[in-house]
């Protein structure tokens, strides 16, 4: 993908975020919060190609085992306290 | 089991669009447990669809971060209690950030290695031209370490591992500028010449305490901004991974997330009448004439007891309950629900009044009285709950201190003066609970307490509702 191209799709979503998380209410902003934080897990994805790359390169391993580690304590306690959290909003 | 770019890449559209359709649950109650699944969904597509890439050939590391990973995340997920929410959150833009930067060092030093050091900037432009990608490595790095250090230091202050006061010494500012162009020059020289290796780890040194110094001068009180914005900042070091990646799926997460930290901080510096640059400076509002406690509340505050509370509570036909932090520090939010049991069990309507900062991140008292099964319905916002409180019987206010001051509203010298309050004082009758007439945050006197319609109980919170609600049902 080219730079204009990624450039383009930044803007689009910086604008698409206002649009959308301007709309939650505050009694949520919380769990907006944290699972903000699990969807910025999505660094997952490059983690992986990373602890995967198979070469012979200890570092790149190492770097790639961190950001899988750290991604996956954002995408699994991310999602997790977030649905306990929204639970407790459920209408009785 | 190998597949094409252009599946990979759909299936990262897909989760890119189950992510924002997740965000659009959370726009009401009803429909955010659902909205929170539906991105859960897009991210176990995402990653999947990864592992299947042609470039992922070992598993060992991958399988070891990710059981690491997970049990880490559910365990926090599972222990943490909902006043330690904001710690949570800090850690996690935290961890966050540390994941951005550390996927954006491990291109760089594949970049490296794949070409050696004649042709990396070539090697480099396998993803788009080698300058774009040395420089979207440099920002990833630099908002990435800034992110990781900073979360640290605000997950420090939050859990009182370190003392929550500003720190700084003189020429703090003039450092911390120091080290910004430092590491603008780090990249530009990085830029020109990617295997000098040690102006790379110079930078990753630099942004790291950039961080520390960063997050340092600011107090406790501000933190909720400092969530937010290091929530912000976290999506940027991610978006910026994105463009070293070349992927989708990361540009598009990292602006949402980057966009939602932005609007929260945007929201809590309102809240708290400051702008960012006060906030990120640490500097208060300079005071005009010191108010004298003495003067303030000289032989004008009343204190009270729980039967003579309930006695007014006992015609009450509308009482508005105004939680702050003390609440949820007294562990008072059950006792809480149970009076307002109570007064609507003898038709009495009961709404809570939530101030913006009430918490100590944004929505942060919605989910504590949640936890104790508030219906959502009954918290109300500062907007919604103003203009009522000349129609409000009893406004009891629990553990909430400057937010309620008046003089933020009437006196123009006050430091607070400007800062959105809620208008407790023009109820008919104001109930403080309080263990005693020390100032909040702001370090003022509250006029509130001294009022004609205010009566002063003194105890703990929990302990005080309690007796409260024994002697109302009696009455």
């Amino acid at each position: 993908m080219d730079f204009v191209a990624q450039l383009t799709l930044f803007v689009l979503a910086v604008f698409l975020g206002f649009e959308l998380i301007s709309k939650v209410p505050p009694t949520l902003h919380t769990p907006l919060m944290s699972g903000s934080n699990a969807i910025s897990g999505i660094t997952l994805v490059g983690a992986l190609l990373a602890a995967g790359h198979g070469g012979d390169s200890q570092t790149i391993s190492i770097l790639g085992f961190i950001a899988v580690t750290l991604a996956s304590i954002n995408v699994v306690g991310g999602f997790m306290v977030t649905n306990r959290m929204l639970g407790m909003f459920k209408r009785k | 089991m190998q597949i094409s770019q252009a599946w990979i890449d759909i299936a990262y559209l897909a989760a890119a669009s189950l992510f924002v359709l997740g965000i659009k649950g959370l726009t009401k109650p009803r429909t955010a447990v659902r909205g929170n699944l539906l991105a859960a969904t897009g991210m176990l597509i995402a990653a999947v669809i990864t592992l299947l890439h042609k470039d992922i050939v070992t598993y060992e590391w991958i399988i070891g971060g990710f059981v690491l990973g997970a049990v880490v995340g559910s365990l926090l997920a599972i222990k943490v209690k909902m006043t330690a929410m904001p710690q949570l959150v800090a850690l996690l833009n935290g961890f966050g950030g540390g994941a951005s930067f550390a996927v954006a060092a491990a291109e760089y030093f594949k970049g490296l290695d794949a070409a050696g050091a004649a042709g990396v900037l070539e090697a480099m432009a396998g993803q788009s031209t080698g300058m774009v990608a040395m420089i979207a490595i440099g920002a990833a790095v630099l908002i990435g370490s800034v992110t990781l250090t900073g979360s640290f230091i605000a997950f420090a202050k939050l859990q009182e591992l370190i003392d929550g006061q500003p720190k700084g010494f003189p020429g703090m500012k003039f450092i911390n500028l120091i080290l910004l162009i430092g590491s603008v020059v780090a990249i530009g020289v990085l830029v020109n010449d990617p295997t000098q290796q040690v102006v790379f780890w110079s930078l990753v040194a630099a942004a790291a305490v950039l961080g520390v110094l960063l997050v340092m001068p600011i107090g406790g009180a501000d933190m909720p901004v400092v969530i937010a914005l290091l929530n912000s900042y976290s999506g940027l070091a991610a978006a910026a991974a994105g463009f070293v990646m070349g992927n989708s799926a990361l540009i598009i997460t990292g602006s949402l997330v980057g966009a939602s930290g932005l609007i929260l901080t945007n929201v809590m510096c309102k809240a708290m009448n400051r702008s960012l640059t006060n906030v990120l400076f640490g500097v208060m509002a300079e005071g005009g004439d010191a108010m004298d406690q003495d003067e303030v509340y000289g032989g004008k505050v009343r204190s009270s007891s729980a039967e003579e509370i309930a006695m007014i509570l006992e015609p009450a036909k509308r009482v508005v309950i105004v939680p702050g932090f003390g609440l949820a520090m007294a562990q008072a939010q059950h006792a809480v629900r149970d009076l307002a049991d109570s007064l609507e069990a003898r038709g009495c309507e009961v709404e809570y009044a939530i101030h913006p900062v009430a918490g100590r991140m944004p929505g942060h008292m919605n989910v504590l009285l949640a936890e104790a099964e508030v219906p959502y319905d009954k918290l109300k916002t500062m907007e919604e709950i103003n203009p009522t409180f000349e129609e409000t019987d009893v406004a009891i206010v629990l553990g909430a201190n400057d937010v309620t001051n008046p003089m933020a509203r009437e006196d123009k010298g006050s430091p607070i003066y400007g800062m959105p309050i809620l208008n407790v004082d023009k109820a008919r009758n104001v109930v403080v609970i309080k263990r005693s007439l020390s100032p909040g945050f702001a370090g003022l006197p509250n006029p509130l307490f001294a009022n004609d319609n205010t009566l002063m109980l003194f105890g703990d919170a929990k302990q005080s509702v309690l007796d409260v609600n024994t002697a109302y049902k009696e009455s």
